[in-house]
Parts: structure tokens; C-alpha cells; sequence
């Protein structure tokens, strides 16, 4: 038996492949060099966040010389404290936010895309960012904390309840019986217009001083990154990725239909409730931190599965490294397009994703 | 002892619609290809999901005398697989990783009687004649050769019952005739049990050994096929007259007449 197949010349009646070692041989010479290919790629995108991140440490609007920033990093005591605080308060977790940032997105982006069978799924498409911006305008226009918060984190804190709390109800609905995907997404979409009315509300009733702050907020800027933030971020992301990565062969059969995944012995909602938690945590402390960050996770998903196929082994790792990337040299941009200015990382990741969010909708190849 | 698979008690119900209630099938004989017959609504899926441990069901499931129940969802669906009646999804995933990925799901990959995983995939997929398809993606696959994957998949992770929903529906003539051939041969090779859902009475009739008759979760008939297979039942499962005539070369041919 043969199907027929336009790209090899039909083979014998009987088998298409006359001896099966010799091809078994072949394909799996051609199998390894793919892998060492998207090993290989992922090693060049590692690199190319290094460089990113040194560029973004070096470039800037101090004046500094890259070679007395470097001097700052390795002998902070030598230098004056101006120029300490420039290089460690400022430069240095930037930098490293835009990397922790993007990571967690592109993670969360891809983990959300898979388990909910959608190319749209994102934390900034299904709400999440739009709770956090909620959150956050409780603590900036009303004042509400929650106890024991110092005020430092008052703002990132509420931001953080209510992207978890988006998140969970995500995750409620999923867990309806009789649920499909296609319910949550919906239900996510809801979420996003719901509380950007919430937003717009509060908003109509902030004086003018926390409607500034509120604004700049949902602009999204990496200029709130601190050390204890970064910490935390890069902490989650440490503890979570290596999950995402266990789970991957089941994240990758989830993808090949949810029924054929559960015949295969995939407990399918165990599954997506885990997913759904990494999601929560990663996303939400990326996005209480630094505000709303659109399209990363969006777009880096798609173009991790465009570089290395749907292997969640490479596709997860490479879909945290592309968001990264793009963040980090989004994050260079909105220090250097404008001197003396920076720009509201938000704003310049919103718009790098929109040509890219255009293409894949018009492109649907892939993820259908 | 390889007594086969035996459903006794069946109960599903979907909210409060009752699709089947009590059954009792089989046993589904092994190193045999059994079919279940009968239209549109009938309970066959359900049956078959039933079997596999898939959806709420009651009842109790055997295969060779061990009551599948008391196994883990996972160790389940190792023994018995179900195939679903979608097609594997246009993944941008290559073919061979997709059966890799198969076999990894449960984090448990099935010994291979030579060489690793991939000459264990490459062999599957020799078997269904498609081992030519193995670096290509499957978001680049008609749907027939999904099909085709699909079943590579399940034989793949070497159960020990099959359990196909319309493995043929998006095949052309040649490759339903080539994959029933294909399905004969391995389960008498391996000595399972493969039970598959079906609505081509001729291929039933010519190419299962053991079929059952279903309407509205009720048994019509079950047995072999030339028992099974009558005007009779047919009247009675699907409202048809119908005949089985014994062709020139004297393999048995359903012709229908018309409704009855």
C-alpha cells in the first residue's frame, strides 16, 4: 500500500521504502541534524539576548562609556556614587527585567496557546494584563492596599491579585464540564473587556495626578524594575520553566486534538490546570511589575514554532528565549529612539507586535 | 489466558439522556478484527469510549480476564487504546516526532523488539506504508494520511486492544481495503483484540470476524458476520430492505433495495 505523495517519485507498488534499515538509517541522520539544528538555534538566540543585554547595559542616555560601565560592574567601590547608582540601580536591572519579562511571557504565552488549542491565547489577549491594569488603578486612584503591603509594592501587589485572580477564573471555566477551549477563550475575551470598562471607570473619577500615574502605568515601562522585583521574577521563572519543560511530550500530544491526547493516556485536565497555574504565576508577576506589556507573549509563541516546529522540548524553551529577545531589544529601542526620552517599553513592544500579530492573522499556517 | 474483551453492565449517560443502559457486549475475540455496526446515534463511539476508560461510564471492562477498572487511567490506556474519530490535528510537527510523542505521553515508552524509539517508529510506520512520510510535517498531510499516522500512533504504543472509531472514514478505496488488510494482519500477529467502529457492511462483511449490531444502545445481533449481517437485522438497525448475495467469486455482497 502507498500514499501517494507529489514531492518523491512513486516508489514500489508494495512499500515505499525498498529496504528499511538503509532509510532508517538516513532519517535518523537527518533527525539528529534537525534536533542539533534547533539546539543550535536556540544557542544563537541565547546569544543574541547576551549581546542584547549588553547593548542595552551600554547604550543609554548617562553618556557613560561602555568601558566605564564595565569598570562600575566589576569594581562598584572604585567609581563615583552617581555613577554606581547609574550602572546598579538602573542600567543593570533594566536590562535583566526586559530578559526575566519577556521569558515569562513568551512562556506563558506558549503554555496558554497550547492548552487552550488557540493562536490568540495570550495573557495580554485574554486578560490577564487588563486585571493587572485594574489592580493596579485600585491602588493608584483609590488608595486600596492590602494590609501588610508597604507601599513600595502596593501597586504591583493589587496588579498581582487580580491577574492571578484572572487566571483562576480562566481556569474555572476550563474546568466546567463540557467546557471547550473555545468557551475559555470567549470568557478570556470577556475578561479583557470588562475590565477595561472597570479601568475606564475608575479613571473618569481619579484626580488628574492619578490619572497621570495611572495612564503611565498601563503604558508598561521596565523603569519600575528593582532588585527584589527582578528577584522574585527571576526566581519564578527558575522554578517554573523547568515544570513547563517536564510536561512537554504531554503538551505536545495536547496539541495533535484533545480527544487523541486522552487516548493516549494524557489526563488532559490535569494537564491544562497545571499549565494554567504556570501561566498565572509567570504572567502575572511580569505584568503587575512592569505593567502591561502587550504581544509579547502573543507573538513569541508564533515565532518559535515558525524557527523550531511544535516539539514542546524546543518550542517551549524557545518560545521563553524569542520572548526575551524581543523584549530586550524593545527595551534598547525605547531608551535610544528618542534622546533623553524613555519611552514606555509597552509602547514600543505593542508596536513591534502589531506587523507580526497582522501576519499571523493573515497567515494562519501552523496553529489552526 | 487470553479470554478477550468483555463489557458487562455498560451504563453512560450524557446529562440526563440515557445512551446506553446495562450493556453487555463480547467477549471481542482475540487476534480477531471485530466491527461495531449500526447508525447514526446509535452508541457505537460510546461504546468504544466506554471501553477505554475514557467519559464517565459504569460498569465493568475485562480484557484476558483483568478487570481494566482497577488499572490507572495511564497503565489503561496502555493496555487498551482508543483511536479517536478526528484526525490528528495539522500540527507543524513532523510525522516521526508525532509518534515519538505518542509513545512518550505517559512517560513510558513501550520496549522495542530492536533497535531504539525512531527504528521502532520508522517500523510503525513501514506498516501502514507510509514510513516515506516520516520527515515531512504533518501540518503538510492530506487527511487520509493522517488517518494513517493516527493508527501508526496507536500501534505504535503496542496495546494489547485496539480500539478504532471509523479508522477508514477519510480513506480512499485502496487504503481502506489496505489498512483492513493491514489491521487483519497485525492483530493476528500480536494476539490482541482489535474492535473498530464501522458503517461499509461489505467491508464488515468480508473483512471482520466478529460483529455487533447497535441501535439505540440496544444489541440487534452479535456474532459472526454472515450470522449478523442479515436482511433481517438489517431491516430491523437501520429501517432497509436489503440482501446478502453471494457474488461470482462467492464472498458474500450487501445490496439494499431500498427503505423499508
Amino acid at each position: 500500500m502507498r500514499v501517494p505523495d507529489q514531492s518523491r517519485p512513486a516508489a514500489s507498488s508494495s512499500s515505499p521504502v525498498p529496504d528499511l534499515s538503509d532509510y532508517a538509517r538516513q532519517v535518523r541522520q537527518t533527525y539528529r541534524a534537525l534536533l542539533r539544528r534547533r539546539i543550535g538555534i536556540l544557542g544563537v538566540m541565547g546569544a543574541l539576548i547576551a549581546g542584547s543585554v549588553l547593548l542595552d547595559f551600554c547604550l543609554g542616555p548617562s553618556g557613560l562609556s561602555p568601558s566605564a560601565l564595565v569598570r562600575t560592574l566589576l569594581h562598584p567601590h572604585d567609581v563615583s556614587a552617581g555613577q554606581s547608582v547609574i550602572v546598579w540601580q538602573i542600567r543593570l536591572p533594566y536590562a535583566l527585567m526586559a530578559v526575566c519579562v519577556g521569558a515569562a511571557l513568551g512562556l506563558a504565552g506558549a503554555e496558554m496557546q497550547t492548552v487552550l488549542a488557540n493562536p490568540l491565547a495570550s495573557p495580554f489577549t485574554l486578560g490577564v494584563s487588563a486585571a493587572a491594569a485594574f489592580g493596579a488603578s485600585l491602588a493608584i486612584i483609590m488608595g486600596w492596599g492590602i494590609p501588610g503591603v508597604s507601599d513600595a509594592w502596593v501597586v504591583s501587589a493589587d496588579a498581582f491579585v487580580f491577574a492571578i485572580g484572572s487566571v483562576l477564573m480562566l481556569d474555572m471555566v476550563s474546568r466546567r464540564r463540557g467546557a471547550g477551549t473555545g468557551t475559555v477563550v470567549l470568557f478570556g475575551i470577556a475578561l479583557v473587556f470588562a475590565f477595561h470598562a472597570l479601568v475606564s471607570l475608575l479613571q473618569f473619577v481619579a484626580n488628574e495626578d492619578a490619572l497621570q500615574d495611572l495612564v503611565f502605568w498601563t503604558m508598561g515601562s521596565l523603569t519600575r524594575a528593582t532588585w527584589p522585583k527582578l528577584d522574585l521574577l527571576a526566581a519564578a521563572c527558575v522554578v517554573v520553566a523547568p515544570l513547563s519543560f517536564r510536561a512537554a511530550w504531554k503538551l505536545t500530544v495536547l496539541r495533535m486534538g484533545e480527544e487523541r491526547a486522552a487516548s493516549l493516556g494524557v489526563d488532559v485536565p490535569r494537564v491544562r490546570r497545571g499549565a494554567l497555574l504556570r501561566v498565572s504565576i509567570l504572567s502575572a508577576l511580569a505584568v503587575s511589575f512592569v505593567g502591561t506589556i502587550g504581544f509579547v507573549g502573543l507573538v513569541a509563541p508564533h515565532i518559535a514554532r515558525r524557527l523550531l516546529g511544535e516539539d514542546h522540548r524546543f518550542y517551549l524553551p524557545g518560545s521563553m528565549l524569542v520572548g526575551a529577545l524581543v523584549m530586550s531589544l524593545s527595551s534598547v529601542a525605547a531608551r535610544n529612539l528618542l534622546p533623553g526620552v524613555v519611552i514606555p517599553t509597552g509602547i514600543v513592544t505593542a508596536l513591534v507586535g502589531i506587523p507580526f500579530f497582522l501576519a499571523i492573522v493573515l497567515r494562519r499556517r501552523g496553529l489552526s | 489466558m487470553k479470554t478477550g474483551l468483555l463489557a458487562e453492565h455498560i451504563c453512560v449517560h450524557y446529562g440526563r439522556r440515557v445512551v446506553l443502559d446495562d450493556l453487555n457486549v463480547g467477549p471481542f475475540p482475540v487476534g480477531h478484527v471485530s466491527a461495531l455496526l449500526g447508525p447514526n446515534g446509535s452508541g457505537k463511539s460510546t461504546l468504544l469510549r466506554a471501553m477505554a476508560g475514557l467519559g464517565e461510564s459504569r460498569g465493568t471492562v475485562t480484557l484476558d480476564g483483568q478487570d481494566l477498572s482497577r488499572l490507572s487511567f495511564a497503565q489503561r490506556t496502555r493496555r487498551c487504546i482508543y483511536l479517536p474519530q478526528t484526525l490528528p490535528a495539522t500540527v507543524h510537527i513532523q510525522v516521526l516526532e508525532s509518534l515519538l510523542a505518542a509513545q512518550h505521553a505517559t512517560g513510558w515508552t513501550p520496549a522495542q523488539p530492536e533497535g531504539d524509539a525512531v527504528d521502532g517508529a520508522l517500523r510503525m510506520l513501514d506498516v501502514f506504508g507510509i514510513a516515506d512520510l516520516a520527515m515531512r510535517y504533518m501540518d503538510e498531510l492530506s487527511g487520509g494520511q493522517r488517518q494513517l499516522v493516527g493508527l501508526a500512533q496507536a500501534l505504535g504504543r503496542q496495546p494489547d486492544a485496539l480500539l478504532l472509531d471509523e479508522p477508514l472514514s477519510a480513506l480512499d478505496l485502496h487504503h481502506q481495503f489496505a489498512v483492513m488488510e493491514v489491521l487483519r494482519r497485525e492483530t493476528a500477529r500480536r494476539g490482541i483484540v482489535t474492535v473498530m467502529v464501522l458503517h461499509d457492511l461489505n467491508i464488515a462483511v468480508r473483512m471482520t470476524d466478529y460483529d455487533v449490531i447497535l441501535r439505540d444502545g440496544q444489541i440487534i445481533a452479535a456474532g459472526p458476520p454472515r450470522d449478523v449481517i442479515t436482511p433481517d437485522t438489517l431491516r430491523a438497525t437501520y429501517d432497509i430492505t436489503a440482501r446478502v448475495e453471494t457474488c461470482s467469486r462467492g464472498l458474500p455482497h450487501v445490496m439494499v433495495d431500498g427503505l423499508s
